[in-house]
Parts: structure tokens; C-alpha cells; sequence
């Protein structure tokens, strides 16, 4: 890899001033920004991950106080201290929050946090989208959440389910607060999952290959791959769920050919998987800190391996199991339920495995074991009745009633919240540097292990003796009052626990500093320093063992001394490594975004958008759209796809890596792939929702005036145009590539022209047939794939446009072309949603 | 110790092995699962009456199965091989080349385990339900 004129001479890491040099220029180089606004701008990892957990441990707390309240209105029959309203409020969000508000956030916050230090890097690739992330998600949750104060929270159950929240005499403002709110935090988690993705997959350190990755990495990786595949489908279902709710095109009426099942559908396929979303990452903390406990390897790695992605796949063929009482044929409800039945194995495996390695290690007792052991045993017993309500007779006898409510806690507070209480107590050393209590965490947990089974196991009586899910109260003669009083005490301990945690935390401060490392663990994120460098990592290590702490010889003062890789900032720059795939072996040395009030920007401008939609103030939400689009381009234009001052750059031990890279190797290219995968997994959801009107009616499509489809000539025209400018795009990087920078440049005008024509082209279709898309759904789902296709031919056109520009600006040349490279995988995907959406709406009304 | 058996050549050890062949026997059970749906789910929906009679259906889903488990059968065979491939010592989890494909190769051969069963787990409801009751 080394070929050079002048000869490089490596620093000499025996000199202890060269070594502070390269000390003062790091520490100098990730110094974080300072004043009371600026400090806000920091993009690095450490600080937005921990902004982030403090964030959704604050929602996790409000929502719990929602409980509360709710636990308390359920004390004694026939209560009065809220009304019905409030009561469907408080549940609303209650669900709601924790589930967006706090799991999936809270997953994505610690993965931020621990992700670049298991993986020995400075920091994920792209730290100022971590940034827009948090942000995004700070202004959307304050946003749901504080509407409750408002009496304007959203009071339709967390599953929304229409025609109750479509119908707007039925339910006021807070379906759209849900709506667009939640709609909007969706965007952060795909954000972060898109970062996470491109972090296990290409930001590893030289030698670990995905046989040496730490097993949360293997766990962030199947969950984010989960979350480009399920979230994608709930925001499709937003996107006609706002559609009935602000213009009344009828997808869920079924008056006008609509049908409430759809958005069932489309939001379980989301919200099936979203519990192993939640679970996953919590069950990954296990599979750190039980090493470490049991002091030995993990028993059984590649069996881990096979119970997450196991677990990724089945989750998806679980869906109908939250829909076996709609009437859907018995035959199909089996198939759901035989999946729901197999993935119980994946998930059983992982929880031996974890026993095994228990079995087999030198335990040390600790508090984060204790709540890890605690959690399983809870888990179980939630696992158990999930099994018993997968089988869709016992179903139909539980279904809707305070049995599930048990079954779903119990998964998720052994699932999630008590494997997170763990972490915390395991990891709170690494963020801090102190160790938290071992006595109040054991105080704490035995009084939430208790308070939780004695809230929520009555409760599986009380939903077999009859209790409906969702009343604010209930008649004394039910004879389940005694079952409902056990159940508040209960849930006022485990509150009680939850209390003794957040003293332990704020106690925290005035405690003494612990050791480097204090439980003695094997894996790489435990070189941080108990007084944290905002560096990352001193330099980043070759990996030959998944322990290495432990197997490497000398390793902690090896990187500590700078004799690993990138042990320097020469040019003052944030630099990481990248790697390839599956070896790691280093491709690239990447510049990593700086503090920056762009990414803070663009997330309020975006959040205008939702907000402001929601109050149907659509002008201010057009310009806040606008708004949005310039802070994105600037954001892109200064930041990114820089030409570096020099091709290439010494790593250190005789390898000199590119500092620029284009194409499949890139981050910034997997980025844009991974985006596009959870973009065309949306646009699916819309198409099955085509498909899906054409199954329940006889005659589809229909005709009559404003029911007639768009034709045939239209469509074509418009897929024709799409594809030109598909090949135009193709051809410009193939030429550009080739040193042709005028030709290129020539193809790029032609592909904005028939791009922005296609648009054009799209829409005439459903346009010159005057389909009216209030009439019935027919026309309103042909409007809504053919407005989706050209909002992105638009996008594509800005592509195009901006790429042109970066070319005559001179930020684009043949050998640093990412951002033509880039665009081209957009226009892939633009061509395939065009052949979909034009195919469908031309093509299928002929053979239906 | 390997013995001579192991370092014989084999075709299966010279297939590429990457993380897309890791999803593979999965990526089969998700699309007999979304075939064995979807047949029924357009059928039963299209039907006017629900007593109406999967015909077809039985025989589809039976060669669908076969299919679908020769696929994964055959998957797994090749990463037995491959998870067998002989060099390094054991407990192969060192980072070496021949450690990393054994690696990826047991995973694959369990995730084919797993999506045998659960393709015939789908296939079992077939047996019970003839109709769209």
C-alpha cells in the first residue's frame, strides 16, 4: 500500500514529547465548544449520547408519573379522581411515550455512547446527523408530551387505531400531535439507524473482523437493519392517516372504499418487530456484562449471532398476532401464529447461552448481574404468557383485557427497562468514572423485582375474570377490586425503586472518582479514562482477540501510548478509521464533521414543519419546509465531500490509507444506500395498500366521473422520462469518472430536464382524468403514489442540480466524485419507485 | 488435529461467504412465509363467501415447501462444509481468515436449522384449514 517519493519518517512513540505533542494536538483538535449557546452546537459522541439518555430517561420518568396517576384512578371501583377523557389520554401517551419517547430513543442514545468506544473509534461517521437526531428528537417528544397540559394529547390508544382517530369529530388535535410528532421522531431514529449501520459495517478498528466484534455491535446492527424495515411502514401509514385527517382522502373510510384493516396492517408490521427493536439492544448489554462477570469468554458467539438475526427475521411474520380477533380467515391467522410460536427458540437460545456462560465462568456477584439475572426471570414468565396468547384461541379469550396488559409489561420491564437498569449500573463507571451504589442499587432492585410482579401478576387475573383494557374504571360487582388495589400499591413501589435510582444518580457527583476499568472487563470500551479525553481513543488498536483487554499483550499501554494506529492530528483535523466489511482491514482515513449549529438548525426548521402542519398553518409550514431544504444544502455543501490537501496519509506501521474515497467503500455512499432501503420499504407500504384496496373490492379500480384512472399515455410518458433520466445520471458518472467533466456535465442537465419532466409527466395522469381523491380511495391512493413519486423526482432534480454546482464550483472532479457517485444511487431507487408507481397506476387497471 | 478427510478439497469452500449469504435460509423462509400469505390472504379477500375452498392452494404450498427446504438444506450443506474448513486450531475464535469464514458459516448452518423448522411450521396450517372460514 506504501509507494512514495520522499521518504516518511513515523513519529517515535519512545519519546515521551512526542507523544505529548501529539497528546496536545488531539486534546486541542476534539476540544468541545464553550459559551452558554455554542456548548449546544458539540457533535461529538460522548456528549449528544449522553444529552440523548438524559433526555429519554426524563420522558421515561414523565410517562411513568402517567402511570401513576392512572394506577391510581384504578385503586378502588368506581374512582373519580380523573374523568374518562383524561384517563384516555394518560393511557395514550403513557403507551406512547415509552415506546417512542423512551425505548427505541433510549437504544439509539446508548449506542451512541457506547458504539464508537466498543468499536475503537473516534466517533460514528457522521456525527453532526447524531446531532440533527437528538434534536429532532428533544423538540418532537417535548412536543407530544407536553401536550397533556394542554388537554390536547392524543387519547386514541398508542396503536391510533382509525376509524375513531380519523374522524375528526371524534378525536381533536391530538391524533395530529401523534401523527406528525411521532412521525417526526421517526425520522431521527432512522437517521441513527442509518448511522449505526455504517458504524458496525465500516468504522471498526484494523483486525476486528465481524467473527471479533463485540456482540452489541452484532446486536445494533440486526436492530438497525429492524428499524429501516419496520419504521418505514408506519410512516406510509402517517402519511395516509394525515392524508384523511387534513384533506379527507377516505384510505381508511370504509363509506368511500376505504378500509380500517389497512393502517392495522401497516402499523404492526411496524409494531411487531418494534418489540424486538426495544428487546434486542437490551438483551445486547447482557451479553457484555455477563462476560465480564462470569470472567471467561461468552459461551456459544456464533449461536448469539443466530438468535438476533433470527429473531430480525420471524419478528417480521408476527404481525396479525395483534389482529387474531378482526376476522381475518383462521388459515391465515395460523401462519402468524406458527411464526409467533418458532420465534420463541431464537429467543431461548440467547437467554442459555447467557446461563451457560454463567455456568461455565468464575462469578462475580455485582449489582448490574443482579438486575440482569432479575430481568431474565421476569422476562421469562412475559415470554411464557406470550406463548399462551399466541395461540389465537386463548387469544380470542384474552384479547383486549388486562391479561395482555401483564403479558406486555412483563416483556418489556424484563425486556428493556430492568436490562437498561443494569447497564446503567454497569456502564455509568465509563460515562462518569464513578461507580454508582451497590448497596441502594440493591435496595432499589429488590424493591422494583418486587413492586413490578405485584403490580402486574395480579393483573392476569383481573384480565381472565374480565377486566377490559382501556376503562377508567370498573363496577364493584366484577369482584376484581382487591386484584386492582394490589396492582396500584405495587406499581407506587416499583416507583418507589425507581426513586432510590435517581438519588443513587444525583448522589453520583459528590462520590470519589473509581479505577480505570473498575469490574476488570475484557472488551475495548473500557480504555476510556475515568477522567475522559473528548478524543475517543488514544490510538486506534489492531484487533486480533474479542477480549482483547484481557488477551492482548501490553494492549492498554499500547494504544495509551500512541502505538497503535492514528495516534496523531497532524493537520488538526477529527479523523477515524475506515474499514472494509467483513475483515476490517483499513480503506480510508475520514474527516469527521466539527461542532456545528447546522444540524441544530435544520432539525428546527424540520420541526416547523410537523408542528406547524399540525395546526393546518400550511403556508408557515411550506416556508418552514423551505427553510429546511436550505439548511440542508448548506449543511451538505460545507460539510461535506471536502477534496483533502493531500491524496493519502500515514496510519502508522507502514500503511498509508486514501483520505478521500468514492463509491461502495465510502461511508457517505452507504449511507445514502441504507436511507433509500427504509425510503423504498415506505413507498411498499403505499403499494401494498394499493394491492390491498384492489383485494377487498370486486370491481377495482372503478369507474365514473373523477373515479377513472389515470390512463395509460401518462403514466408511460412519465416512466420513460424517469428512465431517461435515470440512464442520464448513470451516464454522466460513468464519463465524469473517465475524466470527461463537460460530457458529464452535459448528461447531468439532460437528467435534470427529463427528471423534472417526469414529475410533470406523473402527475398529468391522475390530473387530465380528474380523479377526485375525496370521491372514493381509488383515486386518493393513485394521488398519493403518483404525488410520492414526483416529490421524489423533485428531490432527485435537487440532486442533480446541487451536483452540477459542486462540479462548476470545483468540489467535484473525476477522481473526488462521492457526491455524483451518491446521487446515482438515489436515481436507482428514483427508477425503481418510477417503474412501481407507473406500472401500477398505467399498467394494472388493464389486467385487474 | 485435522485429519486427512478435512483437507480434502471441496467445491462448497471456494463459494464466496458474505453477510448476505449469512440471511440467506432466513431470506427463504420469509419469502415461503409471504408466498403462503399471500395466496390466501388475495383468495380469501377476493372470495364472496368465507367457506370458499383454497383450491390448489394444498399442492402449492406443499411444492413451495419442498422447495423452500431444498434451498435452505442445501445452504446449510455448503456451510457445513465451510464451517468445517480445517487450518487453524481450535475453539476457532482467533481473527484469523480461516476463523472468520468458520465463523460465518456456523451461523449460517444454525440460522438453516432454524428456518427448516420454522418453514415447517408455516407449512402446518395447510393440514388443518382447507377454506377461508
Amino acid at each position: 500500500m506504501t509507494t512514495e517519493s520522499t521518504p516518511y519518517v513515523a513519529p517515535d512513540q519512545n519519546d515521551p514529547a512526542v507523544r505529548k505533542g501529539q497528546e496536545d494536538r488531539l486534546r486541542e483538535v476534539w476540544k468541545p465548544p464553550s459559551g452558554w449557546f455554542f456548548r449546544w452546537t458539540d457533535v461529538n459522541n460522548n456528549r449528544i449520547g449522553v444529552w440523548y439518555t438524559l433526555t429519554a430517561f426524563g420522558f421515561m420518568l414523565f410517562a411513568g408519573v402517567l402511570a401513576l396517576i392512572m394506577r391510581t384512578q384504578l385503586a378502588v371501583p368506581n374512582n373519580d379522581l380523573v374523568t374518562a377523557n383524561t384517563f384516555n389520554q394518560l393511557f395514550t401517551l403513557h403507551g406512547s411515550m415509552m415506546m417512542f419517547l423512551f425505548a427505541v430513543p433510549m437504544f439509539e442514545a446508548v449506542s451512541i455512547i457506547l458504539l464508537p468506544q466498543l468499536l475503537g473509534a473516534r466517533d460514528l461517521p457522521f456525527p453532526r446527523l447524531s446531532g440533527f437526531g437528538y434534536w429532532s428528537f428533544l423538540i418532537g417528544g417535548v412536543f407530544v408530551s407536553g401536550s397533556i397540559f394542554f388537554d390536547a394529547a392524543p387519547d386514541g390508544g398508542w396503536f391510533m387505531y382509525p376509524p375513531l382517530t380519523t374522524r375528526t369529530d371524534l378525536s381533536g388535535l391530538g391524533a395530529d400531535i401523534w401523527m406528525l410528532g411521532l412521525s417526526f421522531i421517526e425520522v431521527s431514529s432512522v437517521a441513527a439507524a442509518v448511522e449505526l449501520i455504517v458504524g458496525v459495517l465500516k468504522c471498526r478498528p484494523p483486525g476486528m473482523r465481524l467473527n471479533l466484534m463485540p456482540l452489541y455491535a452484532w446486536y445494533i446492527l440486526v436492530v438497525a437493519v429492524m428499524i429501516l424495515f419496520a419504521f418505514p411502514p408506519l410512516i406510509a401509514g402517517d402519511v395516509l392517516f394525515e392524508m384523511e385527517r387534513l384533506l379527507n382522502w377516505p384510505f381508511f373510510n370504509a363509506e368511500k372504499g376505504g378500509d380500517p384493516l389497512l393502517w392495522q396492517h401497516l402499523f404492526w408490521i411496524f409494531g411487531h418487530p418494534e418489540v424486538y427493536i426495544v428487546f434486542l439492544p437490551s438483551i445486547a448489554l447482557f451479553a457484555m456484562l455477563i462476560p465480564t462477570f462470569a470472567q471467561r469468554h461468552l459461551l456459544g458467539y456464533p449461536w448469539i449471532v443466530l438468535a438476533a438475526v433470527g429473531t430480525a427475521f420471524l419478528s417480521f411474520g408476527l404481525w396479525v398476532h395483534h389482529m387474531f380477533t378482526t376476522g381475518l380467515p383462521k388459515i391465515s391467522l395460523a401462519f402468524f401464529a406458527a411464526a409467533s410460536e418458532a420465534v420463541a427458540i431464537p429467543t431461548g437460545v440467547q437467554i442459555f447461552v447467557f446461563i451457560a456462560t454463567l455456568w461455565a465462568g468464575n462469578v462475580k456477584k455485582s449489582t448490574p448481574l443482579l438486575y440482569a439475572s432479575g430481568s431474565l426471570a421476569v422476562f421469562v414468565i412475559g415470554g411464557l404468557t406470550g406463548v399462551m396468547v399466541a395461540v389465537a384461541p386463548f387469544d380470542w379469550q384474552a384479547h383486549d383485557t388486562y391479561f395482555i396488559v401483564a403479558h406486555l409489561h412483563y416483556v418489556l420491564i424484563g425486556g428493556t427497562l430492568l436490562p437498561l437498569f443494569a447497564g446503567l449500573y454497569y456502564y455509568w463507571p465509563l460515562v462518569t468514572g464513578k461507580k454508582l451504589s451497590d448497596r441502594l442499587g440493591r435496595i432499589a432492585f429488590w424493591i422494583m423485582f418486587v413492586g413490578m410482579n405485584l403490580t402486574f401478576f395480579p393483573m392476569h387475573l383481573s384480565g381472565l375474570l374480565g377486566m377490559p383494557r382501556r376503562v377508567f374504571t370498573y363496577p364493584e360487582e366484577l369482584g376484581i377490586g382487591g386484584l386492582n388495589l394490589a396492582s396500584t400499591a405495587g406499581s407506587y413501589l416499583f416507583a418507589l425503586g425507581v426513586l432510590i435510582v435517581c438519588i443513587d444518580l444525583a448522589l453520583s457527583p459528590r462520590r470519589p472518582k473509581a479505577p480505570r476499568n473498575p469490574w476488570n472487563a475484557g472488551t475495548l470500551e473500557w480504555l476510556a479514562l475515568p477522567d475522559d479525553e473528548d478524543w475517543g481513543i488514544r490510538s486506534v488498536p489492531l484487533i486480533e482477540s474479542r477480549y482483547p483487554i484481557w488477551d492482548q499483550k501490553n494492549f492498554v499501554q499500547k494504544v495509551d501510548e500512541g502505538r497503535f494506529f492514528l495516534p496523531d492530528a497532524e493537520e488538526m483535523r477529527r479523523e477515524s478509521i475506515i474499514t472494509t466489511v467483513l475483515d476490517a482491514r483499513p480503506l480510508q482515513v475520514i474527516r469527521l464533521g466539527t461542532p456545528s449549529v447546522k444540524p441544530m438548525m435544520t432539525a428546527v426548521a424540520l420541526a416547523g414543519v410537523f408542528i406547524l402542519t399540525t395546526y393546518h398553518l400550511y403556508l408557515l409550514s411550506a416556508l418552514s419546509g423551505i427553510a429546511t431544504l436550505a439548511c440542508v444544502l448548506w449543511w451538505l455543501w460545507t460539510g461535506t465531500a471536502e477534496i483533502p490537501e493531500k491524496p493519502t496519509k500515514h496510519i502508522g506501521h507502514g500503511i498509508e490509507v486514501p483520505l478521500y474515497t468514492s463509491g461502495p467503500s465510502a461511508p457517505g455512499w452507504w449511507a445514502m444506500f441504507i436511507t433509500m432501503m427504509a425510503d423504498a420499504t415506505a413507498f411498499s407500504g403505499l403499494v401494498f395498500g394499493y394491492f390491498f384496496f384492489w383485494t377487498i373490492h370486486t370491481n377495482f379500480p372503478p369507474t365514473g366521473a373523477g373515479l377513472d384512472g389515470p390512463g395509460v399515455f401518462w403514466p408511460m410518458v412519465a416512466l420513460a422520462l424517469t428512465l431517461t433520466g435515470w440512464a442520464a445520471t448513470v451516464g454522466a458518472r460513468e464519463v465524469h469518472r473517465r475524466g470527461n467533466v463537460a460530457a458529464g456535465r452535459a448528461l447531468l442537465v439532460v437528467g435534470i430536464v427529463t427528471t423534472l419532466s417526469s414529475l410533470f409527466a406523473g402527475l398529468a395522469g391522475p390530473w387530465v382524468s380528474g380523479m377526485d381523491p375525496e370521491l372514493h380511495v381509488y383515486p386518493a391512493i393513485v394521488w398519493t403514489l403518483a404525488i410520492w413519486t414526483a416529490v421524489h423526482a423533485a428531490i432527485g432534480v435537487i440532486m442533480q442540480t446541487y451536483t452540477l454546482a459542486r462540479s462548476l464550483a470545483g468540489k467535484m472532479t473525476p477522481v473526488y466524485d462521492a457526491d455524483l457517485r451518491n446521487i446515482t444511487v438515489y436515481h436507482h431507487f428514483l427508477a425503481l419507485t418510477g417503474i412501481v408507481t407507473f406500472c401500477t397506476i398505467g399498467l394494472f387497471p388493464g389486467v385487474a | 488435529m485435522t485429519t486427512s478427510k478435512d483437507n480434502r478439497k471441496h467445491w462448497a469452500r471456494d463459494l464466496k461467504v458474505t453477510l448476505w449469504t449469512l440471511i440467506l435460509p432466513p431470506t427463504i423462509w420469509a419469502v415461503h412465509f409471504m408466498f403462503c400469505y399471500l395466496w390466501v390472504a388475495v383468495t380469501c379477500a377476493k372470495s364472496p363467501t368465507p367457506g370458499t375452498a383454497l383450491n390448489g392452494f394444498p399442492l402449492a404450498t406443499l411444492i413451495a415447501t419442498i422447495v423452500a427446504l431444498l434451498g435452505i438444506v442445501a445452504a446449510g450443506y455448503i456451510a457445513r462444509v465451510q464451517s468445517q474448513t480445517p487450518g487453524d486450531p481450535a475453539p476457532h475464535d482467533e481473527g484469523t481468515a480461516i476463523d472468520r469464514l468458520r465463523f460465518l458459516a456456523l451461523s449460517t448452518r444454525l440460522l438453516a436449522g432454524l428456518s427448516f423448522v420454522a418453514v415447517i411450521f408455516t407449512a402446518l396450517p395447510v393440514i388443518v384449514f382447507g377454506d377461508c372460514r
